[in-house]
């Protein structure tokens, strides 16, 4: 992997001050996955560019330290050699710290001088969204440029790939520019090569001041700088105005905090005092039952043990008071096979569940839970279709790539009449969500309560 | 003194303190089958004589007992067991588990207990063995009246000579194997007990109103109960059972309708209905000496046995498992009258619980008690009254054949309450079938030990975890999943620098295993596909219980449907349908269904996102990237800048990242029909009443390649046989290996000939792989073979990867065989739920 930072400042070859490097040197650097290659290119006085060459074996990537275990489904086929990531940060930190940190003895005044600096990254990644680059460093008024590739000219009908050659410019201090640089290309690549924990933050912080505070995707970089870690998020954001904590605790108006609260309502409406939350995924929605005094019992199931893990993290059970833990539990189990561990519920919720199932499993499901589990009383919700047409970058896919199916109102409704009438339940009906006078709600939701004979 | 108790006791050792309760344990039992207070006392607080800890000492003490009992182990209790309470909960463990609570009670007097206290390390009060004494008589009194019914009393001069014979249950004919011809309820119906038994082959005679029975072979009748009432001639069907019974050639169990005829006889007040009046009036008509040997007669039948080393069940009514074998009046009531749920139906008659359903037993349970239109298999339990008295017929089950021999009723003797098959739907699945369709999670979701024909396979708890998220998100129906792949082991390391695998340490493996021969089978680059395909619409229902609109399911190895697009699904197995039937397929196999386990290609049909993500991403990454980082190393050259090795490194690189591109490119293209697709079996894995496990590896290429003939679509596979002892055979292998590499081929499998091979007693290696040089680029990085890298990648460890591929083996042909057994989904599903859990162990994923 390769980094280019030109300058055309008068007398550019005075930036190898600033990089602590002689520009007549080709320097070599141990780096725990390979070699780091610092030189010159170019080095006139109209001139001067300072190449980063990370040379990273593959093979040692797997073989060597046990912190890249995170990446080891990516195998020795790896883009990581090729990529800029935060292997590249690590290196930029590794060998032009002193030029980062603002450090020249030899030319102080250097430090602080603004420099028209250019940097060409041949492999960005930008996972996600192609303008991602565009977003991120515009508002830092960068003059850039973007090239694609395609995946295989082979195979043109493979699409493009989410690599991009770029260039990036700016009057600046080399500090600041290696600084962006630094904090924003993992952001891109959205990947970090080491376990992501607390001291993450403060590098974060230190390295992005002002400039972070004011981005306008700044809850999006410190997410992925973060690796979707809610509570590191959140504690960073601490580090910020007053005014944007509020904001945040407030939490983001979107449809599924709306699709929870309707279900807690109507599960409120209730006279239940047990509730089982099949699929709870990591606890969302155990978090809102448990705060409610009405649900004395409340049983969270998932089929991954991997988020049951999370979500026991999430809702504190290894501080939660001996009173508060007596009310709750989670098992793992799955709506496919027969459980007698969830009979005898008053409630039972399936809060986004059914369409992860295959169709061709779903009456299965059906038995296991109306005929087997029999709650008094089951609240479904689902994707309304219908609404698909308002979300402009779904084309003709679904809402998420794990759904098995997504049905319109009809579709819907007449799966939860079938279900009413085989099992003896009764049902109705409604939106979810800010209601369209042609294509309904975002969401849907079917309730059915228990017929005794 | 000789005393004698079944085998199934729960001895309750009775006498004070210094009574030598423990020195008579250790003289008369295993010392493993004693359980001490004292010992407790010393595990759950480090004092045997705390008496402080005796709550939670009495809890280990009979939560030991507890188990023991559960697993059927002669327990003895050695503690004072003086008062009520401390014997109350022992009796109460004995009867939960159907054992014989047995007292021996040590009459030992005080100054004797005193004098044996005082030779002890630890002493009791003399006032408390006083005590105890005076507790022990008030004891002796009670014993009765708490419900004890085997009590000993040892006097103290006749402890040392106290022998214990324990006796086996009457149930217990685990040494009989058979085979047996096991005949349902005949209430009376002596023409089609007759014709039926002449049906199994046996002859009948009679002379002097006695009946002498030859029986086929070694055969022997087993009758199920109910010999008697409501049919025309009971008296008759007993004289021939009783005949059959006393020459030895039947066995028999009794029926509730035996029983009450019994209690009549014994002069009991009992209610003259459903047909007894009528077998009263029949035995009118007999001798009283007929009538005594009656009595005497179903008075000496056991609610059921044991046969056949324990894999053969009959009671009447049934038994659940922790039943079978022991001997309880809860046990006797079960055999003869089943299981209510307290209810009762619209004719008033209770309503029967279907202990079947739970049935998870190892031993096969046949009965009668319950009439059925048609003896059906449920969860390894056969009910075979198909009453015959109310005008069905008369069945029988050949054992261990399995085989159903019926004959109809003459006429309807007698008009049932409730009509017969009241609550059972008309219906295209049978009952198993039905309940197959839910699976229950416990059966799953835990450690679990599977006992397989090849070798015995644990799965862990963390397995079964990843497996069961898997199996619900992705997998099929259960009842389509027969069979999983088993993970395949590459070959041995190579010691030639320029290799990572090589033929020569294949066919190694299988010389130094003693194999002579082997066959190397061309490896297919696509991805894993395993087919179950019916002959018609109607043995998907039939055979698999499944109301789906095809004839049939190709899935992953995680058992996951291969196809998303419905259309090319529906073309693909109509050309493949198409190509069975035109090779005669079904008739040639007599089946109307096969499992075959195949490779799909192109790759690119399964693995476009992988492709995507992965290799085409590497690719395009390193391809951009490499030119820049050259263009800047030259530009130092020019400088001055002494660059010339690193140059020399990334022009290298470029060359073998093409190679790289090369590979996967021919494992890609298009699929825009049917027509793009190729399917290549490799094995014919099961049809009806065959696991083909026991054909060699050359059968399977040939029956193969005979289908394949039919259709473009398929592929029949290039292989070869070596001698592994011959030179110029292994030669000749490694060449033709060389040139299908160099094609573009990933390799080749090298198998044994037979399907299933040991060396010793040891279960070899049923394939090892060996992978071309150019395709192991995409698996270990396009520049592997740079020589630094290769050393680096040479120490792969392959045991694990070997013994999953051992235990996932075993597993996949015990799946099927259970499957083609006809035995519950529950016992297919566990194989095939182990071989993903196996697959979610973390071992090298290149290998």
């Amino acid at each position: 992997m390769l980094l280019t930072i030109s300058t055309t400042r008068p007398c550019a070859t005075d930036i190898g001050y600033l990089f602590h490097k002689h520009p007549d040197k080709f320097q070599t650097f141990d780096f725990p996955y390979g070699k780091i290659h610092v030189f010159y290119p170019e080095a006139r006085e109209d001139k001067c560019t300072l190449a980063v060459l990370l040379d990273i074996n593959p093979i040692d990537l797997i073989r060597g330290k046990k912190s890249f275990a995170q990446f080891a489904l990516k195998q020795y086929v790896n883009d990581r050699p090729y990529v800029a990531s935060s292997f590249m940060s690590a290196a930029i930190s590794k060998v032009l710290s002193s030029a980062m940190n603002g450090r020249c003895e030899a030319r102080p005044e250097l430090v602080e001088e603004k420099i028209p600096l250019s940097v060409t990254i041949p492999v960005l990644p930008a996972r996600g969204a192609g303008d991602l680059i565009r977003k991120i460093f515009a508002p830092l008024d960068y003059e850039i440029e973007v090239q694609g590739h395609l995946l295989d000219e082979k195979f043109p009908q493979w699409g493009d790939s989410d690599y991009f050659t770029t260039t990036l410019k700016k009057v600046t201090t080399l500090r600041e520019f290696l600084t962006h640089l630094y904090v924003l290309i993992p952001v891109l690549d959205n990947e970090k090569h080491y376990w992501v924990g607390k001291s993450e933050i403060d590098k974060l912080l230190t390295k992005g001041g002002k400039w972070l505070e004011e981005h306008p995707e700044r809850d999006l970089i410190l997410n992925r700088y973060l690796k979707y870690q809610k509570n590191l998020y959140f504690e960073a954001l601490e580090n910020f105005t007053e005014e944007d904590i509020v904001e945040a605790e407030k939490g983001p108006d979107d449809l599924h905090t709306i699709r929870l609260q309707e279900v807690l309502k109507e599960a409120k409406k209730t006279s239940a005092r047990s509730v089982v939350d099949l699929g709870c995924g990591e606890g969302r929605m155990l978090e809102l039952l448990l705060q409610e005094k009405q649900f004395n019992n409340i049983l969270g199931m998932d089929a991954a043990a991997r988020v049951l893990q999370i979500a026991e993290k999430r809702l504190y059970f290894e501080d939660m008071a001996p009173k508060q833990r007596e009310r709750i539990s989670l098992i793992q189990g799955a709506l496919t096979y027969n459980d007698t561990r969830i009979y005898g519920y008053d409630l039972a919720l399936l809060v986004e569940v059914i369409e992860h199932l295959d169709e061709s499993r779903l009456q299965t499901f059906e038995r296991v839970l109306f005929e087997f589990a029999q709650p008094k009383i089951v609240i479904v919700t689902t994707p309304n279709s219908e609404y698909n047409k308002l979300y402009a970058k779904l084309k003709d896919g679904f809402r998420h790539n794990d759904h098995r199916f997504e049905w319109t109102r009809k579709e819907f409704q007449q799966w939860g009449e079938k279900i009413a009438n085989n099992y003896q339940y009764a049902v109705r009906f409604k939106g979810i969500g800010e209601e369209h006078a042609e294509l309904g709600s975002p969401g849907q939701m079917g309730v059915f309560t228990f017929k005794w004979k | 003194m000789e005393i004698k108790i079944p085998e199934l006791s729960l001895v309750i050792l009775m006498g004070a303190a210094g009574s030598g309760k423990s020195t008579f344990a250790k003289r008369l039992f295993l010392n493993t089958e004693v359980v001490s207070s004292d010992f407790c006392r010393a595990l759950v607080s480090d004092d045997e004589d705390c008496q402080e800890a005796n709550e939670d000492a009495f809890a280990v003490v009979h939560e030991i007992v507890r188990r023991r009992l559960k697993r059927g182990k002669f327990t003895v209790v050695d503690a004072t067991n003086l008062h009520t309470q401390a014997r109350d909960p022992l009796r109460a463990l004995a009867k939960k588990y159907h054992f014989f609570p047995v007292v021996v009670a040590l009459d030992v007097s005080e100054k004797t207990c005193k004098t044996q206290n005082e030779q002890r390390e630890r002493q009791v009060a003399g006032s408390v063995i006083h005590r105890q004494v005076r507790d022990f008589k008030l004891a002796l009194k009670s014993l009765k009246n708490e419900g004890f019914r085997l009590i000993f009393k040892v006097k103290e001069n006749e402890m040392s000579a106290v022998k214990f014979t324990r006796q086996p249950l009457w149930n217990n004919k685990s040494h009989e194997n058979g085979p047996f011809d096991i005949i349902g309820d005949v209430h009376g119906c002596i023409d089609e007990l007759k014709t039926l038994l002449g049906n199994l082959g046996y002859t009948i005679e009679k002379n002097d109103n006695k009946y002498s029975v030859k029986a086929p072979n070694t055969r022997k009748a087993v009758f199920v109960g109910d010999l008697v009432d409501r049919g025309p001639d009971s008296c008759e069907v007993l004289r021939l059972v009783m005949d059959m019974v006393a020459a030895n050639v039947a066995i028999c169990v009794p029926g509730n309708h035996d029983a009450k005829l019994m209690r009549k006889l014994k002069g009991r007040n009992v209610q003259l209905k459903h047909g007894l009046a009528e077998t009263i009036a029949q035995l009118e008509k007999e001798t009283p000496q007929f009538r005594e040997r009656v009595k005497e007669f179903i008075f000496s039948l056991v609610s059921h046995y044991i046969l056949d080393n324990g894999n053969l069940v009959v009671a009447h009514a049934g038994l659940k498992e922790n039943m079978q074998g022991r001997g309880s009046k809860a046990v006797r009531d079960f055999c003869l009258y089943g299981e209510t749920t307290g209810e009762t139906d619209e004719f008033g008659l209770p309503i029967r619980y279907n202990w079947a359903s739970e049935y998870k037993g190892k031993a096969m349970v046949v009965y009668g008690h319950t009439p059925i239109p048609e003896a059906e298999w449920f969860n390894n339990t056969l009910n075979i009254d198909t009453g015959c008295v109310f005008g069905g017929k008369l069945t029988a089950l050949r054992y261990p054949e399995k085989e159903i021999v019926c004959v109809e009723a003459a006429r309807e003797y007698s008009k049932p309450i409730r009509p017969i098959g009241t609550g059972m739907v008309t219906k295209e699945l049978t009952t198993q079938q039905q309940y197959d369709d839910l699976l229950n999670v416990e059966d799953y979701l835990h450690k679990q030990f599977i006992e397989t024909s090849l070798r015995n396979v644990t799965i862990r708890e963390g397995n079964a975890a990843a497996a069961l998220e898997v199996m619900t998100r992705y997998a099929l129906h259960p009842k389509w999943l027969i069979y999983l792949p088993a993970t395949m082991s590459p070959c041995e390391t190579s010691k030639d620098p320029q290799y990572l695998e090589h033929p020569l340490e294949a066919f190694d493996y299988y010389r130094q295993n003693n194999i002579e021969r082997v066959i190397c089978e061309e490896k297919h680059m696509g991805s894993r596909a395993v087919i179950v395909i019916c002959k018609d619409k109607e043995t998907v229902v039939k055979r698999f219980g499944i109301q789906e609109d095809r004839l049939g399911v190709c899935y992953t190895r995680s058992g996951r449907n291969f196809f998303e697009d419905e259309v090319l699904e529906k073309q693909f197995f109509s050309r493949l349908h198409a190509a069975l039937c035109a090779s005669n397929f079904w008739e040639k196999f007599s089946s109307n269904w096969v499992c075959l386990d195949c490779e799909l290609m192109p790759w690119s049909v399964k693995a476009q996102l992988l492709l995507e993500d992965q290799y085409a991403a590497v690719a395009t990454a390193s391809r951009t990237a490499t030119p820049h980082v050259l263009s800047a190393l030259q530009l130092a050259q020019q400088r001055g800048i002494d660059t010339k090795n690193n140059i020399e490194k990334y022009q290298e690189r470029e060359k073998l990242l093409e190679a790289y591109a090369e590979v996967y490119r021919g494992y890609c293209w298009p699929v825009k029909s049917v027509e793009d697709l190729r399917l290549a079996p490799f094995h014919i894995l099961a049809t009806e009443g065959c696991v083909h496990s026991d054909k060699d590896h050359l059968w399977h290429m040939q029956n193969i390649a005979e289908v394949c003939e039919h259709d473009q679509m398929l592929m029949a596979t290039k292989w070869k046989t070596i001698a592994v002892n011959n030179e110029e055979d292994v030669a000749e292998g490694l060449k033709w290996w060389l040139d299908l590499t160099a094609s573009g081929k990933e390799g080749m499998v090298v198998k044994p000939i037979d399907f299933v091979v040991h060396h010793g007693k040891k279960l070899l290696q049923p394939a090892v792989k060996c992978r071309g040089r150019e395709y192991l680029r995409i698996t270990y990085g396009p520049e592997y073979t740079l020589s630094e890298n290769i050393v680096k990648l040479k120490n792969r460890a392959l045991a694990r990867k070997r013994n999953l591929a051992l235990q996932e083996f075993s597993l996949g042909l015990e799946s099927l065989q259970r499957f083609v057994d006809g035995k519950p989904l529950r016992e297919v599903h566990q194989c095939v739920f182990g071989i993903l859990a196996l697959e979610s162990e973390a071992v090298d994923p290149r290998l």
